[in-house]
């Protein structure tokens, strides 16, 4: 299956690990990832005024893109454009929501675009990794599994973004189970905690970073509470605050115990046993290996 | 007696003209008697110094061009703009990193653009400017260097964005940072820079300096030019 990819800024600068990862066992699985030709920043963060239609130009841009991939043969017959970035699928359900309902914000677009590109006409679907491998079946993707994630205790924390107002949520907003079936099928344990859904602090991390502390301790000492080993998360600002704030929180403070933290395509990898440089464990700032290796996964 | 050209209406600086036609913007400021000691360079396009707004008639669209290429039509209303007070950070290029990081520091404003693509529509270059910006905003800083070579930083594109980013400047810094840190390094380079300081063209440049005009003249139009 080759599918439109939109991979958005941040996985090309500080979450490469993402991406790598993602890509490496998508395609294991035989789901090719095209990456859009031409994309812009997604838009974040996406903005809920109603008449700020000129925030909006750059998601339509990249809908554009996967219009045209289908024009061009590049894909078949394929609406769908695959997102990694929780923040990134988000901002472009948001707009493309607001494209599909709302014919005259949408014709306004088109007009301030015009004799630049086609029209949008509001038939690209956005959808996340975590949703196409529902829609692959987590039986499935248990079956492909070559190295079980035995005894590896998962916490999955889903934080804002995946669940977010509902109407873009990829499942139930107070009770979701997705990530957790994900960790099942890749044979480890799904921790049941509190602390999944809870916010990480976000962009708080540029300039009120003692929120950030405190928000993510919270969450780390939840995670520890209930007995996971390993945090998997799907935003790479979530996981810049649990990874890089925790490691923080661990040079002020030496006994404080730390929890690694996966982006969930890293773990995807591990059970497909693909080799660990192709999952870029070493872009991870709290030491992704000493449980895998203790528990002879890596 | 030559053939009278025709004339052709134009407002330079808010006052009704008479120039000849074909007159670009620049031929036609001179002819109306201004005087130009800023906005005009190399008069050929490649300098970018001559960066002007202009109007035709009949259209509401404010246009940009270089008054050295864009050719005046009936009616048209140009205004000259002398010079483009832009912010320029001063840097070290040796401190630097060829990373997104980079224009973090020193120009934060390239993460507010919102893909409007207006800089582009405004280049008179027809580079795809949006696509430079976006290309620095996800650290690919080669692609940037690539797509915005052929800038020569006449400001247009800073003047009409909305996101108030200074592209050229972010440019200007990629293709910097480029030929610094990620160009594929050249031995023939070297080499070559090795052989002059060696001293293996003093003769030749001796023989240059002791020449006449006309001979040197002569020998600058009849050299061969290689173009591999």
């Amino acid at each position: 299956m080759k599918i439109p990819y939109f991979p958005g800024c941040t996985l090309k600068t500080t979450a490469k690990n993402f991406e790598l990862s993602a890509i490496a066992s998508a395609k294991k699985i035989g789901i090719e990832f095209i990456e859009l030709d031409r994309w812009n920043c997604c838009g974040v963060v996406s903005s809920l005024t109603s008449d700020d239609l000129m925030k909006h130009l750059a998601p339509v841009r990249n809908f554009l893109r996967v219009q045209e991939m289908n024009k061009q043969g590049i894909v078949e017959n394929e609406n769908r454009m695959i997102t990694l970035c929780s923040m990134c699928y988000n901002t472009l359900s948001l707009s493309n929501q607001r494209m599909k309902e709302n014919a005259d914000d949408l014709q306004k677009i088109n007009d301030f675009m015009h004799r630049e590109d086609d029209d949008y006409k509001g038939d690209v679907d956005v959808v996340h990794f975590l949703s196409i491998l529902e829609e692959y079946g987590f039986d499935k993707l248990a079956q492909k599994v070559t190295k079980p994630l035995k005894d590896l205790k998962v916490a999955s924390y889903y934080g804002c973004t995946l669940l977010r107002p509902k109407s873009v949520g990829i499942d139930d907003t107070e009770d979701p189970k997705i990530l957790e079936k994900f960790v099942e099928s890749l044979g480890a344990e799904a921790v049941d905690w509190d602390a999944k859904s809870r916010c990480c602090g976000s962009y708080h991390t540029v300039n009120n970073i003692d929120i950030v502390y405190r928000l993510v301790q919270g969450i780390i000492d939840d995670a520890k509470k209930n007995g996971a080993d390993a945090i998997i998360t799907s935003c790479p600002l979530c996981a810049f605050n649990l990874d890089v704030r925790q490691s923080e929180i661990k040079e002020k403070n030496s006994d404080y115990q730390t929890i690694p933290i996966y982006y969930f395509t890293q773990l995807m990898g591990i059970a497909l046993e693909i080799d660990k440089i192709e999952l870029g464990l070493e872009f991870n700032k709290i030491d992704p290996e000493i449980i895998l290796t203790k528990l002879n996964l890596l | 007696m030559s053939e009278k050209r025709k004339m052709l209406k134009v407002y330079l600086a808010g006052e009704l003209f008479d120039v000849p036609e074909g007159s670009t913007i620049m031929m036609a400021f001179e002819y109306a008697g201004f005087q130009l000691k800023h906005g005009v360079g190399c008069r050929e396009g490649y300098c970018g110094a001559c960066a002007t707004i202009y109007r035709e008639k009949g259209d509401y669209k404010l246009k940009g061009g270089l008054a050295c290429q864009t050719v005046v039509t009936d009616g048209m209303t140009i205004a000259q703009i002398p010079f483009v007070p832009a912010e320029k950070p001063i840097y070290d290029l040796t401190e630097l990193t060829p990373d997104v990081s980079t224009f973090t520091e020193l120009f934060p404003a390239v993460f507010r653009c919102v893909s409007c693509n207006t800089c582009t529509k405004a280049c008179p270059q027809d580079i795809e400017v949006m696509d430079y910006i976006q290309a620095i905003i996800r650290g690919d800083i080669a692609r940037a260097a690539d797509i915005s070579f052929d800038c020569i930083r006449c400001g247009l594109c800073a003047m009409r964005c909305p996101a108030e980013i200074v592209q050229y400047n972010n440019a200007t810094l990629a293709r910097r940072l480029y030929g610094r840190y990620l160009a594929k390094k050249s031995p023939e380079l070297d080499k070559r820079v090795q052989e002059i300081e060696d001293g293996k063209f003093d003769e030749q440049i001796r023989e240059l300096n002791e020449m006449e005009k006309e001979e040197l003249s002569k020998i600058y139009f009849d050299r061969e030019i290689k173009i591999s």
